[in-house]
């Protein structure tokens, strides 16, 4: 077999609009990599630095799998690569890895692109013996993706769209609430969850938390903030959890949620909006120009 | 003889701070031999007790008047590998001039502008044949050493060469800053293998991510990795060893010792209300965006950074001056410098403070930040109160003590923090038993640079704390000869 030049997209699947999922050849981030842990990626010379989870990891094969949701400049570029390319930086793996126990009951909940990095992670909190119930959610059924590999890992399954377009018509925090008031009121054989794990965007994250405060059911969340060298060296990444101050690439990305400023992290997050926008135009102005020529 | 240094060309103040370009121009010829005529030659010369690397200044300096400015540079490079950078960022007022014999009476000869020359003008003339007959290709000298170390075949073809003299035993090195750098350089010409492992994607540490353009063009640290490179060092990036590689991945592969050279990347805070609302940057993130990912050119490059009306820059050391001189690069009406001490306590190198308040940067000195203010998560303002000098501390340093009542605030849409960076304690934290300060650098035995574990050695800033690039050089060296030292005997 002809051996694989490090960080080469072996494998890139569509998964949804705008979802695509890439396997990429480097044997050295597969052998250390861990549920909750990711990469940082650069995929062009004068491109910026941005993490993305790693979904997936095979020591055998030497590969990574990330996913990856188009909403900006560099995301577009990624969605653009082909296999057989190859993506010019990738650092990893980064952060701690996931606390992973005998906890008993687990809900692990996916919104959007969170679906992706909860995979591994219920993975191997189904592997050390929990009893595993499983959320997932997004805006409508064409955005939902790993529907079957979760389903075979879990005890429970729902799925939750925005639209109704398939399974509970609502927020994955509002099925969470319905689910525990059933497990309090003993309807049904819903045991109550002693841990959830929730990833995606920081709003969801935010409002499952607010429902599982009330229940005082330990909620770890994973953040999503800006980053740069993804090595604890600059700061973007600062959250405040409790009274503390903490750098998401080193300390986290997962924290316990009831403890987490979501408005601080939503405030960070939106910090260089008007610059993403500004180039995502540029970025679609000098392809435009590229795409007048070629129909000349 | 002339009193005074001869002047340093340079860019005038109101047109570089409309670009990124090198401040200082660098002498010509002329120039060169003007300032080294100035030299007293010395029979027992006080300079070079003052460098960290105990470069042979008289010698070099004589080579500049007989205009043999290849030998000088040879002269120079027996004791430091990067004489561009160092005659650049090195404090030679602290160091070599602070120890001149004219400086008594007169300003001391420009030591550090004259090692720049002699550094610039073989980089412009080694290629040129008119120029001297000793040529310092390189490439050239580290065949002629790899060659005389192992009595090589004189295939030129470096590569296969260095892989086939490989007879030594392999050396990890974590970190591509100047001590790792060094350390690596001198262990090749020995005839090691080596790998160093940088966690950036490009290779220079604080000189790639840290240090602006217009105080060192990136062009020069490329040609000095690409030195070390040619002496068949093998660099990998994106490697962030204690995760990419644990340190039983580095021993498992066969490396027998490991250098970190991993420095002081950790940023501090104050700790003051308001530090986290958008626009306060740590000067990590802050000369990163700009250094490292090129920010300055947003949108041609991806990385963003906001051009506010007003920065202020907390802090006084080189990495204040830098933020705040690259702050006002972006185009920054007004940038501010906050100090809690008076000017002739800051850390910076005088040149440094002189080429800020030519640009313009406004000075605060005396002044702490208490609070940081914003409105709707955005930074407006920092509130700060006026500092005093009181009784001398343990130290001797006149410690500064608030004014009650004084505070006042300044205007400013984004703060840069520059009050200093600690040991990152990532990889440390992962080997068990690494004897730490309490500050958490490592403790490393000065002389050999070992640590309390077997194998592992360490210097530059994870170990001194925030120093300069002569020190982490320095450190750099020794950790080479004391790791050969290791090697050769097999005790440790
Ligand atoms: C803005 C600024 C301006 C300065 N100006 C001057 C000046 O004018 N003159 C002067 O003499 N000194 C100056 N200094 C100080 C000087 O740059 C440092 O003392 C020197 O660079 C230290 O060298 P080092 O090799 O120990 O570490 P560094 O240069 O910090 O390099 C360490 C490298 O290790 C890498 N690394 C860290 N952890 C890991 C890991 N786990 N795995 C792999 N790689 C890792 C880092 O990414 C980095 O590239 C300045 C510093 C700063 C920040
Ligand atoms: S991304 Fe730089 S410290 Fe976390």
């Amino acid at each position: 077999m002809v051996k694989n030049d490090i960080n080469v997209i072996i494998e890139k699947e569509d998964l949804a609009e705008k979802i695509v999922k890439l396997v990429i050849y480097n044997p050295q981030i597969a052998l250390n990599a861990k549920a909750g842990q990711f990469v940082i990626i650069r995929v062009d010379p004068k491109g910026e630095r941005i993490p993305l989870t790693i979904a997936d990891s095979d020591k055998k094969a030497g590969s990574i799998t990330l996913i990856s949701m188009t909403i900006g400049k560099t995301t577009t570029l990624v969605e653009k690569m082909r296999e057989g390319e190859s993506i010019t930086d990738v650092l990893g793996p980064l952060g701690k890895c996931s606390e992973i126990e005998r906890f008993g009951h687990v809900v692990c909940i996916g919104g959007g692109l969170g679906i992706a990095p909860v995979f591994p992670i219920l993975k191997e909190i189904k592997n050390a013996g929990n009893t595993v119930t499983t959320i997932i959610g997004a805006r409508n059924e064409k955005l939902l993706i790993l529907e079957e590999e979760m389903k075979a890992c879990s005890d429970n399954f729902f799925i939750c769209t925005d639209d109704g377009s398939k399974g509970f018509k609502g927020f994955v925090s509002m099925k969470l609430k319905e689910l525990i008031t059933a497990s309090l009121n003993g309807t049904g054989n819903f045991p109550r969850p002693d841990r959830v794990i929730a990833i995606g965007p920081t709003l969801m994250m935010k409002s499952v938390c607010d429902v599982t405060r009330q229940y005082d059911i330990k909620t770890i969340v994973s953040l999503n903030s800006i980053m740069i060298d993804g090595t604890g060296m600059c700061g973007t990444c600062r959250v405040e959890v409790g009274t503390e101050t903490k750098f998401a690439c080193v300390d986290g990305p997962e924290f316990d949620g009831h403890l987490v400023n979501f408005n601080l992290l939503l405030a960070r997050q939106n910090y260089f909006c008007e610059e993403e926008q500004l180039s995502m135009e540029e970025y679609k102005k000098e392809n435009h120009t590229g795409a007048c020529k070629l129909d000349l | 003889m002339k009193k005074e240094k001869t002047p340093m060309p340079e860019q005038q103040p109101q047109e570089r701070i409309k670009n990124f370009n090198e401040v200082a121009l660098g002498y010509n010829e002329e120039q060169a031999i003007e300032e080294a005529e100035r030299c007293l030659q010395c029979k027992v010369p006080k300079c070079t007790e003052g460098c960290p690397v105990e470069i042979d200044i008289k010698s070099f300096i004589k080579l500049i008047t007989r205009k043999d400015f290849s030998s000088a540079l040879e002269k120079i490079r027996e004791k430091n590998s990067l004489p561009a950078i160092c005659g650049r960022v090195c404090p030679q007022e602290d160091q070599c001039e602070k120890k001149c014999i004219l400086g008594i009476r007169n300003e001391p000869v420009a030591i550090g502008r004259l090692e720049r020359f002699v550094a610039d003008w073989n980089d412009k003339n080694k290629n040129d044949p008119g120029s001297s007959k000793k040529s310092d290709d390189s490439l050239e000298n580290a065949f002629a050493e790899l060659e005389r170390i192992h009595d090589g075949n004189g295939n030129k073809n470096l590569n296969i060469n260095v892989q086939k003299l490989q007879k030594k035993a392999r050396i990890a090195v974590v970190g591509s800053g100047p001590a790792g750098l060094t350390c690596a350089g001198e262990l090749a010409k020995m005839g090691y293998g080596i790998t160093i492992f940088e966690a950036l994607h490009e290779s220079g540490g604080v000189l790639v991510y840290g240090i602006p353009e217009f105080r060192l063009p990136k062009s020069i640290l490329k040609k000095e990795v690409e030195f070390v490179k040619n002496l068949g060092v093998e660099i990998i990036t994106n490697a962030l060893v204690g995760n990419t590689y644990t340190l039983e991945d580095l021993f498992g592969a066969g490396y027998k010792a490991i250098f970190i050279a991993t420095g002081a990347g950790l940023p501090y805070f104050m700790g003051i209300p308001g530090e986290n609302l958008n626009g306060v940057y740590s000067a990590n993130e802050f000369l990163t965006r700009n250094n490292l990912m090129k920010a300055y050119l947003f949108p041609e490059y991806d990385t963003p950074i906001k051009k506010v009306k007003n920065f202020a820059v907390v802090g006084a050391g080189n990495v204040a001056m830098d933020s705040a001189r690259t702050a006002k690069r972006l185009g920054a009406e007004k940038v501010y410098l906050i100090y809690r001490r008076t000017e002739k306590e800051m850390p910076a190198r005088i040149e440094e403070i002189e080429h800020a308040k030519q640009e313009g940067i406004i000075f605060h000195i005396l002044s702490n930040p208490v609070e940081i203010i914003g409105e709707d998560s955005f930074v407006e303002k920092v509130r700060c109160i006026r500092m005093e000098l009181g009784e001398p501390d343990s130290s001797g340093r006149r410690s500064p003590v608030p004014v009650p009542g004084s505070e006042f605030e300044i205007e400013a849409q984004a703060i840069i923090m520059a009050i200093g960076q600690g040991p990152n304690p990532l990889l440390l934290k992962k080997i068990p038993g690494l004897g730490l300060t309490r500050k958490g650098n490592i403790i490393a035995d000065e002389k050999t640079c070992r640590t309390n574990i077997k194998g592992i050695f360490a210097a530059g800033d994870i170990v001194s704390g925030a120093a300069t690039v002569i020190l982490a050089m320095g450190g750099g060296k020794k950790a080479a000869i004391s790791i050969n030292d290791y090697i050769n005997s097999g005790i440790w």
